[in-house]
This record gives C-alpha cells, sequence and structure tokens, in this order.
C-alpha cells in the first residue's frame, strides 16, 4: 500500500498483508485490456521520438535549401519530398511536430494550472464565493473565445509564447468545473477532517488532500485537453497567427500544402497525416483513461 | 416559462458588456494605431481622422496636455511631446478611451457600428449585412448533415450496441473528431473538385457551392452528435417506458423512433448550444478554404488589416447569435423535457 501516495486513509495493521490493489493499479489493468488505447499510446511513444530525435539524425535543418531538390515529390535523399523552397518536408514535419507538441503541452499545462486551482478553491469555500466563482464560469463559457485570442495575437505580436498562454488561458473552464465537482464530493470525507483535525490549513487540504485524490478525472481531462489545444495551435498557424516562417508546426505546414496541393500534394498529405494520426491517438487514448479510471465520467 | 425567458433574455445583456469592453480594452492596449500602416497623410487630416473617430477628443487634451491641440502637430513632435509629459499623455489617453468607450457603446446600442477603418467607403454595417446570411446559411448546411449523419449512425450504434456496427461508427466518430477540418477541406477540394470534377472548389453561388464547405464543417459535429445519440440512447433503452411500449407489442421501429428517440435525444439538443459556438469559429478557416464571402473571413482580413471596428462589430454580432441561439436550445430542452423545472 505504500506504492503509491494516494492510498492514505485508512490502512489498518491487519489489512497490510492482504494486497488491495489501489485506483491506479485497476485503471492500469483496465487500460492495458484496451488494446485502442494500448496502440495509441505507443504510436505516440514512436511519434514523440520521431518528432524529438528525427532532427538530429537528419543530414538536412529545417531551413537548409537543397536547389537541386526543389518542389519535388518522395525520394531517396528527401524522404517526405521537398517543398517549394527545396526545403527537406521530412525535417520540416518533425520540426513542426516538435512546436505543435510543445505548444500542446505547455498550453494544457497553462490551463491546468488555473482551472485546477481555481475550481478546487471553489469547490472547497462552497457557498457565496462557489456561487459568484461558478457564474463567472458560466458567462466565460458562451464567449467565442477564438475570436478574441486571434484578436490578441494580431494586435500584440506572434510569439510561441503569447500563443500557448492565450490557448491554456481560455481553455481551462471545463477542468475548473469537473475539479470542483470531485471537491465538493470529497469535501466531507473523513480523511479530510482527520487533515483538518491535525491543523492542516485550507490550502494545504485543498492542495495536499483533495485536488491529489481528484486526479484521475485531472489526468482524464488533461489528456484530452492537449489534442484539442493542438487543434487550436494548428487552426491559428493554418491562418497565420502561430508560429511565423520559416519555422513550422503542423498546421503551417498543412497550410503551406494545401497552397500546392494541386501540384505537390504530398505537401499536403504527410503533414495533415501525421497531425490527423496524433490527435486521433490523443483522443483514444484521453477516452480509454477515462472509462480505465473513471467509468462513471461520460462524453 | 415566460418569465424565465425574459429573465434569460435581460441576462444576455451583461455578458455581452463584457464581451464588448474585452475586445475594446484589447483593441485600446494594443500598441500602434490604425492609420500608421497607411501612407503618412498631412498633420491636419489625421487629426481629423482621429477626431471623427474618436481616436482625440478635444476636452481630454485641454484637459490633460493643451499643447497636443495644435492641428499643425507632427507626429515626431507629438511623440517628444508625449514622451516629455508622459503622465500627463497617460491621463489623456485614459480620459479619451473612456470617451471613446462611451461613444461606441452607444452606437452599439442603437445598430450602428460605424464606419470601418480600412474601406473608409463602406460602413461596417454593410460588411455585416453581406457577411452575416452567408455565414448563417454555411452553419445551417453543416448543422443539418451533422445531424442528418450523426444520428443515423448514434442510432445504429446504440441498436447494435458492442456488435461490429457499433465499433465503427464510434471509430469513425473518433477520427472525425481527430481530422481537423482544414485538413479535410483541403483532401476533399483535391478529391471531388479538382480530380473527379463533381462539385465546385469555391465561392457561393449556389446548392452545389454548400456540400463541400457544409460537409467539412459539420464533419465534427456530426461525430459528437453520434456519440452523444448512442450514449443517449443506451441510456434510455433500459429504462421501464420503453420496457412498456415493447411489452405493448409495438414493433421495434416504433419504440425506437416514437418512445426511445425522444428521450435519448436530450443530450444532442443541449450539446445543439455550444456547437454552434464552434460552427461559428470553424467558419473563420472554412471560408477561407473554400473563398467563401462569410463573417469569419471578414473577421481575418480585419484583424490583419488592424480594421479593429470591423473585427469588434463581428466578435459582438457572433456573440449575439451565440447567446440568443444558446437560450433557445434551453427553451426547447424544455418544452422536450418535463423534468426540466425554469423556477429553480
Amino acid at each position: 500500500m505504500t506504492s503509491t501516495p494516494l492510498a492514505v486513509a485508512g490502512t489498518d495493521e491487519t489489512l497490510e498483508d492482504v494486497r488491495g490493489t489501489s485506483l491506479w493499479q485497476d485503471a492500469w489493468r483496465r487500460l492495458k485490456k484496451n488494446r485502442m488505447a494500448v496502440f495509441s499510446a505507443g504510436l505516440l511513444v514512436v511519434m514523440f521520438l520521431f518528432v524529438v530525435a528525427g532532427p538530429w539524425l537528419s543530414p538536412y535543418t529545417f531551413e537548409q535549401q537543397d536547389l537541386a531538390y526543389g518542389a519535388q515529390g518522395p525520394s531517396l535523399a528527401h524522404w517526405f519530398g521537398t517543398d517549394m523552397h527545396g526545403r527537406d518536408l521530412l525535417v520540416r514535419t518533425m520540426h513542426g511536430g516538435r512546436i505543435s507538441l510543445l505548444v500542446g503541452l505547455l498550453a494544457t499545462f497553462v490551463s491546468l494550472t488555473i482551472g485546477v486551482a481555481y475550481g478546487a478553491i471553489s469547490g472547497y469555500f462552497g457557498g457565496k464565493i462557489d456561487a459568484a466563482m461558478m457564474r463567472v464560469v458560466d458567462v466565460l463559457y458562451v464567449i467565442p473565445f477564438m475570436f478574441v485570442v486571434i484578436l490578441f495575437l494580431v494586435l500584440f505580436g506572434r510569439s510561441l509564447i503569447l500563443l500557448f498562454v492565450a490557448l491554456g488561458a481560455v481553455s481551462w473552464l471545463t477542468m475548473a468545473r469537473i475539479v470542483r465537482g470531485q471537491v465538493i464530493s470529497l469535501k466531507n470525507a473523513e480523511f479530510v477532517d482527520a487533515a483538518r483535525a491535525s491543523g492542516v490549513g485550507h490550502l494545504g487540504i485543498v492542495f495536499r488532500h483533495l485536488v491529489p485524490n481528484a486526479l484521475g478525472s485531472i489526468v482524464v481531462y488533461a489528456t484530452l485537453t492537449i489534442p484539442r489545444v493542438m487543434l487550436e495551435e494548428a487552426f491559428l498557424s493554418y491562418l497565420g497567427l502561430g508560429v511565423q516562417p520559416p519555422a513550422a508546426s503542423w498546421g503551417l505546414l498543412v497550410a503551406d500544402g494545401a497552397n500546392s496541393m494541386t501540384f505537390l500534394p504530398h505537401m499536403l498529405i504527410f503533414p495533415g497525416l501525421l497531425l490527423t494520426a496524433t490527435l486521433f491517438a490523443l483522443n483514444f487514448l484521453g477516452d480509454g483513461l477515462r472509462d480505465a479510471l473513471d467509468p462513471r465520467m461520460k462524453t | 416559462m415566460g418569465a424565465y425567458a425574459l429573465r434569460r433574455l435581460l441576462g444576455i445583456v451583461p455578458v455581452l458588456l463584457v464581451i464588448f469592453t474585452l475586445s475594446f480594452v484589447l483593441m485600446r492596449a494594443a500598441p500602434g494605431g490604425p492609420f500608421d500602416a497607411e501612407k503618412p497623410v498631412p498633420a491636419e487630416v489625421k487629426r481629423n481622422l482621429e477626431l471623427k473617430y474618436h481616436l482625440r477628443e478635444p476636452w481630454c487634451e485641454a484637459r490633460f496636455l493643451p499643447a497636443l491641440a495644435r492641428p499643425d502637430l507632427q507626429p515626431a513632435a507629438e511623440k517628444a511631446l508625449r514622451a516629455e509629459n508622459a503622465w500627463a499623455s497617460r491621463g489623456e489617453r485614459l480620459c479619451t478611451g473612456v470617451f471613446q468607450y462611451g461613444w461606441l457603446l452607444a452606437n452599439y446600442a442603437t445598430g450602428d457600428f460605424g464606419p470601418s477603418y480600412k474601406y473608409k467607403d463602406r460602413s461596417v454595417n454593410e460588411f455585416i449585412a453581406a457577411g452575416l446570411p452567408v455565414t448563417i446559411q454555411l452553419g445551417l448546411v453543416a448543422m443539418v448533415f451533422a445531424l442528418i449523419i450523426g444520428l443515423a449512425a448514434g442510432l445504429v450504434a446504440a441498436m447494435r450496441h458492442n456488435a461490429w456496427e457499433d465499433h465503427a461508427a464510434m471509430g469513425a466518430a473518433l477520427l472525425g473528431i481527430s481530422i481537423p477540418n482544414f485538413v479535410l477541406g483541403p483532401v476533399l477540394i483535391l478529391v471531388f473538385s479538382l480530380t473527379l470534377f463533381w462539385l465546385p472548389p469555391a465561392r457561393w453561388d449556389g446548392w452545389q457551392y454548400m456540400i463541400l464547405p457544409g460537409f467539412t464543417l459539420g464533419s465534427v459535429y456530426a461525430a459528437y452528435i453520434a456519440r452523444l445519440t448512442r450514449g443517449g440512447m443506451l441510456e434510455v433503452i433500459r429504462q421501464d417506458y420503453v420496457r412498456t411500449a415493447r411489452a405493448k407489442g409495438l414493433k421495434e421501429r416504433v419504440v425506437i423512433l416514437r418512445h426511445a428517440l425522444r428521450g435519448g435525444m436530450l443530450p444532442v439538443i443541449s450539446y445543439l448550444g455550444p456547437a454552434l459556438a464552434g460552427l461559428f469559429t470553424g467558419s473563420i478557416v472554412i471560408e477561407r478554404i473554400f473563398n467563401i464571402p462569410g463573417m469569419g473571413r471578414y473577421f481575418v482580413d480585419a484583424a490583419l488589416n488592424r480594421d479593429i471596428t470591423l473585427a469588434m462589430a463581428v466578435v459582438v454580432v457572433d456573440a449575439i447569435f451565440l447567446l440568443v441561439a444558446n437560450l433557445l436550445v434551453d427553451l426547447a430542452l424544455g418544452l422536450l423535457d418535463p423534468r426540466v423545472r425554469y423556477d429553480a
């Protein structure tokens, strides 16, 4: 029972010998049975290695031009072909994948931080504070935020940092609701009383005791947030508002590909395929995690 | 219910005010003025332009920095003057901002969105009158596609729970959720327009122009609707009233379409509100791919041109539509589900 930090409550001497299964071991067992989820996890690992390690192994860099091979389909020298400027599409796709994944992870982290803190505080204090904080969330829910993000990026410059902060700052609402619900259902549990009796402060109870016990739902929803913000980043880059050339992201490469698809279809197909496969795997894994960790939660 | 509808309708006003204020603050806080990118005009002309758009307020200038009020003040001289009197300059900017906020808000309240910064011969209202019907058509076509495909796939999946049809439909739905519309759109153009020559690749001139963009925009929502329909139906099908209907000896078709579907549809209907928000956002990129002259196109062009009055008006008009649509969805939910109470 000491293997996970979650098994905090109610271990008494006689039970020590019987090896119980923790929430996480249970979930792991269920997840392993879900073949599509396991396959998706494998695909993501491969994709991750491909985009992270790939550029080191490639003889080209993402901005290097090979003028003898401009605008050509796949060949032995350039497996994914080259773009209009003679740049190797394979290395550009890997480089773009790095940026897309990085923005996806960082934006999710931003949304996670805001959403968990907001939801946990709202749920824990309850009453008027909760009502006011949730009313704010209700109001924010109906604002078409992509429009605001686009305005923001146009007016304040198109940097990578602004991009993921802006995306994270507008996608924490659902996370806040989920965490709030979990905290409300947990806050009257005995281990919270025990913590309070032993003199733990409000913040300690919220972040050391309540949030870790809501981790299952948090992990599930965070996994599903990654593909969503990656899609949004690609969407903004497609419009020319995200990553700026010569750097690349999958959205930007798809936009380039769409512009030249009549004579160079490979420029659309390769980045489009990799982006779709990654989003598909993340969604499948998220669904699998949800079934494994939190069978009650639904779409 | 009438009282509830009225209260919700009034509740829209503060939300709109938040959206208006948010975009206004963004616009004011942004570095650079709206006329910076254009050919330099004589100082007097620029001053008159700025007075016209309430970017300058003589009352505020007189209060905080009277030296600004000279009509022939050159930009470089103004910059130096502002740098010298930083606090007075800030005060003047804030004061002007407050005036401009009130002026814009009063105009918006009467439905006048003012002139476009970029196209000085056209008003923002003209752009919106031209773009909004197109975007609404596009959204409706996409919604019809999404409902037909999504409901059919969801029903099949629920009827054949855990059979291959179920897995196939749900796999397709997850694919629909994962494939970005800006990947799907160009691929569909490549196949159906440039290879098979079945459908036009761009513009908005008739029903055959609506098929590809409508399907591209609707595919994600079809996928979500399929999942929600399946989930809703699986839940309802176990209920007593469905068993009663079966026990009466009704045909399976009648049981499903008459009795189960009404309850199973509820999650789908409550999803329509958020889906509409997504449709507006999605139309930004769809209208660009298929070269459709709608609100989304105007918005991106306006943002890139720093045509702030137009961009702001698009945000506010879209928000009004969303809020009203959400209200209608909630009311529809109440009509269909007797368990919903409005007085809570």
